[in-house]
């Protein structure tokens, strides 16, 4: 050991290799692993990919860093359970392009939001979190209900996801931007929508049927959050 | 150590003018960090303050002050640190010279402007700590690459038979940097001139890959390029050699190859498997060692010359952040214990730890190390003021104690209260009412971070009458004042 020391203390090249081979080892070890062992992700009913306005909202709760303040990550505790909801799996989070378990609970964990609040205390809680929570230290999102949903690449995020491995059929993409439409515009058809996407919640999300908006996306995103696993069917791995 | 020395040869010319740029930056950068963290402090006692413009909300805001605080003040002071040691260290002038070196400075300005700009903007990865998105990550990636070569090329070009030990973290903490950056970052743009990609990882191994990074950055770019400035600074500014040889040959390599595997302990009890949350548990207490090496090498370097603690505010703020280095960690690997982050993570525990760290630590051996040199630099006899460097130490060590503590109480109070149930098996709290007993504390914090801020902006008028070549006539400290008395009619 010290005998290594002492040859990397005298040369510069020798310093970096042994440097990076020690700083490398740990990363291998833990992370490689997850790639391969079959249990990481468990067998679960119901995951699909985000319709394109799921996806659209997501990309905006990206955007306005929600993940600073709020988790997406309930963890096996018997409060956490009661507060939120069943424990998160690896599977429900398996199509997120980047995760967003967050770090900091300023704000309640999000992992189960969907479908406990209406669309309206979502769209009035955005625009003015105290109007509903007087507590709340939360930003106001109002401006989000005054622009209009730019999809105009909303195939093209499809097709980038689907490189890189979500199931996005060609259907899915050539269809994005209609179905994009029919989830957020009351009374549109939502038959095709439905079939490709099981689960969905459709409607005006916002309370302005006439537009679609990014409040409207953000709010399908929140809508559908932690309810696509079918628990009935779930069986907790043997440890 | 004696990089000053230059009996034997001919005098070395050494290039410093990115040295002097950087160290600026830092300052400046410094400052701006800073009164962002403050704004978003006071975001969270007055959410008002937000204002309901998408560009000043704290969720865009909070990546700017965390880029400009690591990355801006603490990445540019690492420049400007490691310029100078790598130099003196190794008697040989920087590889590439100005050229290079300007490169490396203007790169990285631009980063942090293309960096700092998108997140205004709501440009962002989305992953903390790795925010800019790729078109950024690319360019950081061929300043790193130039950083590398000027780095390497001096350290071979050297004159001294033996690589300083300082120069060993500085070499760890460049090469880390990139394997991590690249792996991190690696990300599929939707379409050529948009500004949006998404990140190859996904969920889980996302995850994982994120807090390899996440805490590697800690563990690199905010631990080992620090411990390589202390390690020529601290006995620079003491004048006596490091305590122990052997002692940095040891925490060093163990330091390094601990830190890698820490990662899981941010993901304790979430979907990550159990095996990898224990592996980071375990290494992450193993850790505690090679850091209080590290600590005690320092903070010994003193033994036989602690009386210069009276009289020398730079050795205050080397010695001081030392021991808050040796408190977060020690308060790190006990957080990484499962049974206590059941408690205190998603609380403001973690928030104070990272401060203890960053303000404590990071920030106060930072200030140490620019008033060590821009005297040196511009070629002053000394600072403008020695009483005001201990004005700005007292004004931010009292601020980093009203910081820390009031996230303690409120970390350990928001995590008790999730989990307090009534006789009847209820929980007791519902969330909002956890965010009201935040208040006070948030208050507090927000009082605490103007105090560092306020002590940074005396560095600045020191610093900024250092550099016109003003000398304050002041009595000189922990002495009897022996200079002429005034008559007074």
């Amino acid at each position: 050991m010290i005998g290594l020391h002492k040859k990397s203390e005298k040369n510069a090249i020798f310093l970096l290799v042994l440097s990076l081979i020690v700083v490398t080892i740990g990363g291998l070890v833990e992370i490689v692993p997850l790639f391969y062992l079959e249990n990481t992700i468990e067998k679960v009913n119901g995951m699909r990919p985000y319709t394109p306005l799921e996806l659209a909202g997501r990309n905006i709760y990206v955007r306005e860093g929600c993940y600073l303040c709020h988790s997406q990550m309930i963890r096996p505790f018997r409060d956490e359970a009661e507060r939120y909801g069943h424990y998160s799996l690896a599977a429900e989070s398996m199509y997120d392009h980047p995760f967003q378990w967050g770090s900091k609970r300023t704000g309640p964990d999000l992992a189960r939001v969907g479908g406990r609040y209406s669309n309206e205390w979502h769209a009035s809680h955005l625009k003015d979190p105290r109007e509903v929570v007087p507590e709340s230290v939360m930003p106001m999102y109002a401006f989000l209900a005054r622009r209009v949903i730019d999809d105009h690449a909303i195939a093209k995020h499809l097709s980038a996801l689907r490189t890189l491995g979500v199931p996005y059929t060609d259907e899915m993409i050539e269809n994005a931007r209609a179905d994009l439409a029919a989830q957020a515009v009351p009374g549109a058809d939502t038959s095709a929508l439905l079939a490709r996407y099981p689960k969905t919640p459709v409607g005006d999300f916002d309370g302005n049927p006439a537009e679609v908006t990014e409040m409207d996306a953000l709010i399908a995103y929140l809508q559908m959050l932690g309810t696509l696993v079918d628990f009935s069917t779930y069986e907790r791995a043997p440890r | 150590m004696d990089g000053h020395t230059q009996s034997a040869t001919a005098p070395v010319a050494y290039y410093d003018k990115a040295i002097r740029y950087f160290t600026l930056a830092s300052v400046f950068w410094g400052i701006a960090g800073f009164t962002v963290g403050l704004v978003i402090a006071l975001q969270l006692v007055w959410p008002q303050l937000n204002l309901g413009l998408e560009y000043t909300t704290f969720g865009r805001l909070r990546p700017l002050h965390t880029s400009a605080v690591i990355f801006a003040f603490g990445g540019s002071i690492l420049f400007a640190s490691s310029f100078y040691v790598v130099q003196r260290t190794c008697r040989a002038p920087l590889f590439g010279g100005d050229g290079l070196s300007m490169f490396v400075f203007w790169g990285y300005q631009l980063v942090i402007l293309m960096a700092g700009t998108g997140y205004l903007m709501g440009i962002t990865q989305g992953k903390e700590y790795a925010e800019p998105e790729w078109y950024v990550d690319l360019w950081l990636t061929i300043v790193w690459v130039a950083y590398l070569i000027l780095y390497m090329g001096t350290l071979i070009r050297r004159k001294e038979p033996h690589i300083y030990v300082a120069n060993w973290f500085y070499l760890a903490f460049i090469v880390t940097i990139a394997m991590l950056h690249l792996i991190n970052n690696m990300a599929l743009p939707v379409d050529f001139p948009s500004t949006k990609s998404y990140v190859v990882w996904s969920g889980v191994q996302d995850a994982l890959i994120q807090w390899w990074y996440g805490h590697n950055a800690v563990g690199f770019f905010l631990t080992a390029g620090f411990l390589g400035m202390m390690y020529y600074f601290v006995p620079k500014q003491i004048n006596r050699p490091v305590y122990s040889y052997r002692l940095s040959i040891v925490h060093f390599w163990a330091l390094i190859f601990l830190y890698i595997w820490a990662g899981p302990h941010h993901l304790h009890y979430t979907a990550l498997p159990d095996w990898a949350q224990t592996l980071g548990m375990v290494f992450s207490v193993i850790l505690w060692m090679p850091s209080w090496g590290g600590m005690i090498n320092g903070i010994m370097t003193l033994s036989g010359a602690w009386d210069k603690l009276r009289t020398d505010p730079i050795i205050r703020f080397m010695i001081v952040s030392l021991s808050f280095y040796g408190m977060s960690t020690f308060e790190g690997p006990l957080m990484a214990i499962k049974e206590v982050n059941a408690l205190s993570h998603y609380t403001d525990w973690t928030i104070g730890h990272v401060h203890s760290g960053a303000l404590g630590w990071v920030a106060m051996i930072s200030f140490a190390c620019i008033y060590y040199l821009v005297p040196r630099l511009w070629n002053r006899t000394r600072l403008y003021s020695i009483r005001l460097v201990n004005t700005h130490f007292w004004i931010c060590t009292i601020g980093i104690v009203f910081y820390i503590s009031a996230m303690w109480v409120s970390g350990i109070m928001q995590g008790l209260m999730w989990r307090a149930y009534d006789s009847q098996g209820y929980l007791v709290y519902s969330f909002a009412e956890t965010v009201e007993q935040m208040h006070p504390y948030y208050m507090i914090r927000a009082f605490g971070g103007f105090l560092f801020l306020l002590g940074a902006l005396v560095m600045v008028y020191n610093l900024w009458r250092t550099i016109r070549g003003d000398l304050r006539d002041e009595a000189p400290m922990g002495i009897p004042d022996t200079r002429p008395k005034l008559q007074t009619a």
